[in-house]
């Protein structure tokens, strides 16, 4: 195989007493879409974020195609969970934002934001300001904010689970067209196993927190291009459902008891 | 006929305005000479005396402004005294706010300074500043700065505190280096809290110029105010109250509309989701 598009080296983190993740080595290559699935709060975030050089890991080191990562990663895009658009710049504004920072021409960065406005099917939307979209459209910005730069790695954070399960698989459905199109490396954190199987080539499963380490991995064979609503019927998806969930249903049992444990 | 003058949100202006003719009416009558037996003071003239006479008011206004004109001189250095105390104290209190925000040493150092500034009863500076700068406007300018940087300041300072740290990371991940950041993410929120503010800041330069002119000066409509005061002339003193008061609700409006044009990406309350 060559040289990993992202690769985490035993990284741990602490937060003060708590231990978040530890020792936890991950690899994506290029075109591969990754998914890490885990309990509620077993550092999945905490992970992305050591990806993507917000945070510096407390032991271990993160590469990023064979380069020991310093400081930010500039060769990722990152879709955050929450709202991230800035509110007092337009749709268009937003998606040309990143262009402008890094020192595009206006009418350069407008003409790309506008095209990547239209490709995520907001082309009309383009002088709305972020309050005035509904929260599927503001993620569509933020994709089309991330995707316009064409960054070689994509780092998304349960991106669609603040949406309805309609808008959900619409943008799910989205995000695997636009990746078959530029195959990129897409690292995809959730805590939704249908969602993970649906999109990915690879499963790997975070154990409950704390020191949340890397308690399986699984290759998703499921023919591509897919429809994350048609393809979880296909039997081999419920195959893999099921082996995948009797790993993951002790480390959310786990997770459970230990914030049961904690509130008493 | 009363369909169309029923209290309602269409016609709310119009009650707005009964209200006050009311008011004016309610005055004339208990303080002209003569037209209600006395039932407070002994004397027919002294409730004029005491709360002056609208029409004597309203007659004074009308020589101010339009018979004799010569109150434009004063409201003239009394505005240009506002804006100054407003425009620099905004300044001032942005960049200040700005800079301690992104430097957490120098707010920690700073913080009881500023905390013992804030609590000082600044209007006793107005003689100091007479000193220091004289009689005329600045003097005037600098007690408005004192009591406009604070508004502004605190809250840009909470402002900047307040950015989303998701907002940011996700600036710092879409390229800005940090001036693009200070340009781009952390002065357009810190924007917001400063208009925020803003009614209460125009409000507080107003209150320095205005005392300002009335602890010692040569023109200005405070100055007219201490002048009439000085000779018991209460419907001139009321007449400057009323000018001084129509001014201070036309500022307010002003910043209301640069406001709503300039903020326009906030969301209005009670606005829906347009789609």
């Amino acid at each position: 195989m060559s040289v990993p598009a992202l690769a985490l080296d035993g990284v741990s983190a602490r937060f003060g007493a708590f231990t978040a993740v530890r020792d936890v080595s991950l690899t994506v290559a290029a075109a591969e879409f990754v998914s890490v699935v885990g309990p509620t709060g077993c550092g999945k975030s905490t992970l992305l974020n050591m990806a993507a050089g917000l945070l510096a890991p407390g032991a271990g080191g993160v590469r990023v195609f064979g380069e020991p990562l310093a400081g930010l990663n500039r060769r990722a895009g990152y879709l955050f969970q929450a709202e991230s658009l800035m509110p007092w710049r337009t749709a268009l504004g937003n998606v040309m934002a990143g262009l402008s920072f890094r020192g595009a021409s206006d009418a350069e960065a407008r003409a790309l934001a506008t095209d990547w406005l239209r490709r995520v099917g907001l082309a009309a939307f383009g002088d709305r300001y972020p309050h005035q979209l509904s929260g599927g459209m503001r993620k569509r910005v933020s994709l089309a904010q991330v995707l316009v730069l064409d960054p070689d790695i994509i780092l998304m954070d349960e991106p669609f689970s603040a949406l309805d399960v309609q808008t959900r698989q619409l943008m799910e459905n989205e995000v695997l067209q636009l990746w078959g199109a530029k195959k990129k490396a897409v690292l995809f954190i959730t805590h939704d196993l249908d969602e993970a199987i649906a999109l990915s080539d690879r499963v790997v499963i975070l154990s409950a927190g704390p020191g949340s380490r890397v308690v399986g991995e699984f290759r998703i064979d499921l023919e591509r291009p897919r429809d994350v609503a048609e393809v979880r019927t296909d039997p081999r998806f419920v195959e893999l459902h099921k082996a995948i969930w009797d790993v993951l249903r002790d480390q959310v049992l786990a997770g459970y008891q230990q914030q049961l444990a904690r509130a008493s | 006929m009363w369909r169309f003058l029923k209290p309602g949100r269409r016609t709310l202006r119009l009650w707005q305005l009964v209200v006050l003719v009311i008011l004016f009416v309610a005055w004339h009558v208990l303080t002209a000479p003569g037209l209600l037996p006395n039932f407070l003071f002994s004397d027919d003239h002294q409730a004029a005396f005491f709360f002056g006479e609208p029409l004597k008011i309203f007659d004074r206004i009308d020589h101010w402004f339009f018979i004799d004109g010569d109150i434009y001189r004063h409201l003239g250095v009394t505005l240009l005294e506002t804006v100054l105390a407003f425009g620099i104290g905004t300044a001032l209190g942005l960049g200040t706010g700005l800079w301690l925000a992104l430097s957490p040493f120098a707010a920690a150092l700073l913080d009881p300074y500023i905390k013992a500034m804030n609590a000082m009863p600044r209007v006793i500076l107005a003689p100091i500043f007479a000193v220091w700068f004289g009689l005329g406007v600045a003097s005037k300018v600098a007690l408005g700065v004192t009591l406009v940087f604070f508004v502004v300041f605190f809250n840009v300072y909470q402002g900047v505190k307040e950015v989303s740290p998701v907002i940011l990371a996700n600036a710092r991940m879409l390229g800005a280096s940090p001036r693009q950041l200070l340009r781009h993410v952390y002065l357009p929120s810190a924007t917001s809290w400063v208009f925020s503010s803003l009614h209460t800041s125009v409000g507080l330069a107003f209150v320095g110029a205005v005392v300002g002119e009335y602890l010692g000066s040569s023109q200005g409509v405070g100055y007219l105010i201490l002048q009439a005061e000085g000779s018991f002339d209460i419907d001139t003193v009321m007449a400057g109250i009323l000018v001084l008061t129509v001014c201070a609700l036309a500022l307010d409006a002003l910043v209301g509309r640069v406001e709503s044009s300039l903020m326009k990406w906030q969301p209005q309350s009670g606005e829906s989701e347009r789609l």
